[in-house]
């Protein structure tokens, strides 16, 4: 055994392309599988995640403008930049107590989703867009475009595919989002924007906090600048979905459920999860000489 | 210029005393026989009275649809069920006249437009999504698309049996049964539909109409057996219903207000763009929620495009909602009639200068007289908020990013119009305009294939085309 002192990693937030602490200098503690301490992870404030809203609102401009081939590229690039790191993400799922089979299967399904959804980049609009063939002189067409920022919080037990199945989706649309990190295992999801942050990604686009759900859920249902709020957990319970569909009606926040049981699933991938974080927009354009 | 009158006859088109409820296939009188007074707003005068649905009768409702929905509906081949659809078009068609001559004296508008768009739309409607009946594997990619159930429905009194169709024809198609509630002000076409219903020999309760105001609404929305709400009305109410919908597995869609941006350009074909925004304003009185409410000029024609519309303001003819010449008919109702001057008074206190044409209008009746404010700021109360009246606020821009900024300054986002000469600009403002709709170069342009629907604040969902398929389907 070496003598070698190990360098241990300070787990941050990812807000605007940035790593900081979070405002309030508190923390909570994340343990792995036999309960031992693994880091002190940053208990993010109501003040973080709007300081995280404002970033991803000024990103939506330029990354909604980016064409679909650049986004597709870049969705591309993150699974490159996560494929070079397959150790790293596999080892961290070990610590939280993934047998190394299933670690591995799900690292290697979480860069297959990043290229499933770099593929759509360039033809959900083809498929769910429309040419309408009104009665009068006009060239009629219906084109998805991206709602805007996304609230999301990514499945609680599946830390690296859950997350990356949840994001990919809603920014291969053009959407910005705000992701709460899974509570108890909230470490993949800040590694992985160290992954973000080297693969092309424009800061803003993605902003990672971690903290407690109970303390952010009213805020990240609330905030008015916010399109729509994305989550999945099938557990979750009546007065909490009561609670998020409530909030929501504050100024028609899209309230996006999809309780998945197994994101290895088939199921748990398709261009509807792009769609659902879509707005149709029609365009009347005038015909004649 | 003066004109003859030219009123359209009203002979033809029967007006009973009572309307009764229409569930299970039958006109069935309401359990606790209260009925309400629908008046004509051109004459102020009562039209007839319909019943008022309480939670019996909302309950009887639901469970017509729910039989109709398990027995024979859903059990029919998907190509029957299109077939009813096709010829509840083809019945709409035969009746257009009388149609057309009942929209105007329930609600006011002017002849010529239920005539021209009202009620060959709602035909057009049903004919389009029965053809869809059939072809539901086609409209979702790798899906398979199965009926929610029983769809309640709600919808506004600006165009009644329109939306009527709107609702009825994208449900019917999906192998959805449904019970619709007309607003209060003007249900006297859906009962008229009713009608059609059973000469269509439909299956009893896949169509079920019940009357009633708000109240009976939220039976509507609050019932157990309900799976799916759509709702066409205000921003405010669509937030109530969105919220009592909190935490249920119901779907739901909400087609709600807006303050929609028309933005002229210099190079604009300026005449042209002044009968575009003449339409987008005053079109049925205003009562409509993609109005182009919202006029943004370019300075260098601002001053030129202000003295044309008030030109042509005062060659409108506002009067007779069943004069063939009348151009804005009747505020459909009291309670809008004074919200409007409310409004107005907002305006004129907020230091906004009013310009109103100097027609005649009829003594008797709810009548406004087509306006537009001048030097208003984008904060004020009648930039912001929907008036739902003949009502035009004009502001100006210089360049089109700040045409955009100010369009998208709103938590509306339903339609708007662009202006212009320039293809190009048409497709990049159109894609910079938060909104689920935009007409180029037109306004107020609607069609069955087309989907209609807003961004933020303005609703959720799409209503038309393939895309208003969607909200009446669980995708497997």
């Amino acid at each position: 055994m070496s003598d070698r002192i190990e360098v241990l990693k300070t787990y941050k937030t990812y807000i605007g392309g940035n790593f900081p602490r979070t405002e309030s200098g508190r923390y909570y503690k994340v343990y792995d599988g036999d309960e031992n301490i693994l880091a002190n992870a940053c208990r993010c404030t109501r003040k973080d995640l709007r300081n995280a809203v404002v970033e991803a609102r000024n990103a939506v401009d330029g990354w909604s403008s980016r064409s679909a081939y650049n986004r597709g590229q870049i969705l591309y690039r993150i699974a490159e930049m996560l494929e070079t790191r397959k150790a790293q993400f596999t080892e961290e799922l070990e610590t939280i107590g993934t047998k190394k089979k299933q670690a591995r299967i799900e690292v290697e399904a979480a860069i297959d989703r990043l290229i499933y959804y770099a593929g759509w980049s360039d033809k959900y609009q083809q498929v769910f867009g429309s040419i309408n063939p009104v009665a009068s002189s006009h060239f009629n067409f219906s084109m998805p475009e991206p709602m805007g920022v996304v609230n999301i919080w990514p499945p609680g037990e599946s830390p690296l595919l859950g997350l990356i199945s949840v994001i990919a989706p809603v920014i291969t649309g053009g959407n910005t989002c705000v992701v709460l990190a899974s509570e108890k295992y909230p470490l993949s999801a800040i590694s992985f924007a160290e992954v973000l942050n080297s693969s092309d990604v424009p800061g803003g686009v993605v902003n990672i906090l971690t903290g407690y759900r109970s303390e952010l859920l009213e805020h990240m249902t609330t905030h008015k600048d916010v399109n729509a709020f994305f989550y999945t957990d099938p557990e979750t319970d009546q007065e909490t979905r009561k609670q998020i569909d409530e909030n929501g009606t504050l100024n028609l926040k899209r309230i996006i459920r999809k309780p998945v049981e197994n994101w290895l699933d088939e199921e748990a991938q398709s261009p509807y999860y792009i769609t659902d974080f879509q707005e149709t927009k029609t365009t009347w354009h005038p015909v004649g000489l | 210029m003066e004109y003859d009158e030219a009123p359209e006859s009203a002979d033809h088109a029967e007006v009973k005393d009572q309307y009764e409820l229409f569930i299970g296939g039958e006109f069935v009188a309401p359990e606790k026989e209260r009925y309400f007074s629908s008046v004509n707003p051109a004459t102020e005068k009562e039209l007839t009275t319909f019943a008022e649905a309480t939670q019996q009768d909302v309950d009887k409702a639901v469970k017509a649809a729910r039989k109709a929905f398990e027995g024979p509906w859903s059990e029919m081949e998907a190509k029957e069920r299109g077939k009813y659809i096709f010829r509840l078009a083809r019945l709409i068609q035969e009746r257009a006249r009388e149609f057309a001559v009942l929209e105007s004296m329930d609600g006011g508008k002017p002849i010529r437009e239920s005539r021209d768009v009202d009620i060959p739309l709602a035909a057009a409607h049903f004919f389009y999504y029965a053809g869809w009946a059939d072809k539901l594997t086609y409209a979702f990619p790798g899906k398979k698309a199965e009926p929610l159930g029983v769809a309640g429905q709600i919808i506004p009194w600006n165009f009644p049996l329109l939306m009527l169709s709107w609702k009825i024809a994208p449900a019917l198609a999906t192998g959805n049964t449904v019970v619709l509630k007309p607003a209060e002000t003007t249900s006297l076409t859906a009962l008229k539909f009713a009608e059609l219903c059973q000469d269509a020999g439909l299956p009893d309760g896949v169509v079920n109409i019940i009357t009633g105001a708000g109240q009976t609404g939220s039976l509507v929305v609050n019932h157990d057996d309900v799976d799916k709400i759509a709702f066409t009305g205000s921003t405010e109410v669509g937030k109530i219903i969105k919220k009592s919908l909190a935490g249920t597995d119901k779907r739901y869609t909400l087609e709600l207000g807006g303050k929609g941006p028309n933005i002229i350009f210099e190079d604009a074909p300026i005449n042209e763009a002044v009968e575009g925004i003449i339409n987008a304003i005053f079109f049925n009185q205003g009562h409509v929620c993609c109005a182009g409410s919202r006029l943004f000029v370019q300075e260098g024609i601002a001053d030129k495009v202000v003295q044309k519309l008030r030109d042509r303001m005062e060659t409108l003819i506002v009067g007779d909602p069943l004069d063939k010449n009348t151009d804005i008919g009747a505020i459909n109702s009291e309670q809008q009639f004074e919200k409007i001057n409310k409004y107005l008074e907002i305006g004129v206190n907020e230091g906004a200068e009013m310009y109103q044409s100097s027609c005649d209008i009829p003594e008797v009746g709810y009548f406004c007289r087509p306006t537009l404010f001048t030097n208003v700021a984008q904060s004020n109360r009648i930039v912001q908020e929907e008036i739902f009246g003949p009502v035009l606020t004009i502001q100006t821009f210089r360049t089109a990013e700040e045409g955009i900024a100010k369009a998208n300054n709103t938590p509306y986002g339903l339609a708007g119009g662009v202006w212009t000469d320039k293809g190009s600009k048409i497709f990049k403002m159109s894609s910079k305009i938060r909104n689920g709709v935009v007409w180029a170069n037109t306004y107020n342009k609607f069609d069955p294939t087309s989907p209609f629907g807003g961004y933020k604040e303005s609703g959720e969902g799409r209503e038309g085309g393939l895309h208003g398929l969607y909200p009446y389907v669980n995708l497997k």
